[in-house]
């Protein structure tokens, strides 16, 4: 793992696995010392459902085929590298509007309101774009981000299947950013929003927000 | 730059090819290469439009020189009355038309000077100090000299316009503005 690397990024993915992550903060930590992100941290560590359990996954930047952070963007700010990275909003055009920050269905972009910019994940790119580690990547001790090609996960990770296609409501999303899922039971994509519709451990979804929404809503149409 | 047959990296949310999508997709694609690259005909057409503009700039200038000349010279206009400044106070006037501000300062019993209000910089109005002989814009500290409007510090590199003035039976005429400085 790590070290030299040929600087072929293209072949090159980013792998989450949930299952592995022990919630150690240090990709919180590292991420906050990588060039490209001015000392603030793009990572998050979700919590599933801190008061019963100490389950948690990283989230990094999914980079999105269709990026929907882009899409909403009314300057044009956020664009895509040839190499499929989405970058952050570039100064000299980011308005500070926050429609990519509501818009993503990671949550990924953060505002800066201080310096009027949104910053996101860019995967590091000083680093990964000349074949170095993620800083997560780089400091992970579980290997729950995990940065590398096809063949070494498949080594790697026998018993499991990166998937890159998720669901987002009406909305169908590809990425080039994989999640690893276990081999025996490979869905077709992973539902983001699935987990507002399972209780929490001990816990019962009395009013359902969500769905009473959208049922009204199928009524107009 | 891409080249001609480079496939477009983004998808759009339709899932539909490139070339199927709407232009304004081609105008404002989300891939940074396509963001950067500029066509020759887009850089042939920015450099026609941008020339097509200076031109059209300077009939413009040539058109605003001669409806002046055309206007003639500003009427005859009585702005104060000779006591009715003490040395060193200053009048505001519009002059030659309301709404273009210009101010009258008393130098000494015999000299009155008056100028167009805006600093030549920014358009600032200034302020007379005619113990300190100068015209201030506090904008920039730019500085006039008041006995003829000329810059003498700060960033202004022309002169005040001058107001020519005329002293008939006690009474302060302006009588057009200064040639040569308009």
């Amino acid at each position: 793992m790590g070290g030299d690397r040929m600087p072929v990024t293209q072949n090159l993915y980013f792998y989450i696995d949930p299952s592995r992550c022990i919630g150690c903060n240090a990709c919180v930590q590292a991420c906050t010392e990588c060039d490209t992100h001015k000392g603030y941290s793009m990572i998050q560590l979700d919590y599933i459902d801190r008061a019963n359990s100490t389950q948690t996954i990283p989230v990094v930047c999914m980079h999105c085929d269709s990026p929907t952070c882009a899409e909403v963007c009314p300057a044009h700010a956020i664009k895509r590298t040839s190499d499929g990275v989405v970058q952050s909003a570039r100064k000299p055009r980011c308005i500070a509007c926050n429609n990519c920050v509501l818009a993503c269905p990671f949550g990924i972009p953060k505002m800066n309101t201080r310096m009027e910019l949104m910053m996101k994940c860019d995967q590091c790119y000083d680093r990964t774009s000349v074949g170095k580690l993620p800083m997560c990547a780089s400091v992970c001790p579980s290997q729950a981000l995990f940065f590398g090609t096809e063949d070494e996960i498949t080594r790697l990770r026998p018993n499991s299947t990166p998937i890159n296609a998720f669901q987002f409501g009406a909305q169908k999303i590809t990425t080039r950013t994989r999640m690893l899922v276990p081999k025996n039971n490979v869905p077709e994509q992973l539902d983001v929003l699935s987990a507002m519709y399972q209780p929490t451990i001990g816990n019962v979804i009395e009013e359902d927000l969500l769905l009473d929404t959208a049922m009204s809503e199928d009524s107009y149409a | 730059m891409p080249e001609e047959d480079s496939e477009v990296l983004s998808v759009a949310p339709d899932g539909r090819p490139s070339q199927d999508q709407p232009a304004w997709r081609r105008d404002f694609p989300l891939d940074w290469p396509e963001d950067q690259y500029r066509s020759r005909r887009e850089f042939v057409s920015f450099l026609m439009l941008t020339s097509a503009a200076f031109v059209t700039g300077q009939f413009w200038i040539v058109l605003i020189q001669s409806w002046r000349k055309a206007a003639g010279k500003p009427q005859v206009k009585e702005i104060a009355s000779a006591n009715e400044l003490a040395v060193g106070q200053a009048k505001l006037f519009e002059y030659p038309r309301p709404g273009n501000q210009c101010i009258l300062v008393r130098l000494s019993d015999t000299d009155f000077v008056a100028y167009g209000q805006k600093c030549t910089h920014l358009s600032c109005p200034v302020l007379p100090r005619p113990d300190l002989g100068g015209m201030h814009c506090p904008c920039h500290e730019g500085w006039f000299d008041i006995r003829n409007g000329e810059p003498v510090a700060g960033p202004p590199r022309r002169p005040l316009p001058r107001v020519g003035l005329e002293l008939r039976d006690g009474k302060v005429f302006a009588n057009g503005y200064v040639e040569g400085v308009i």
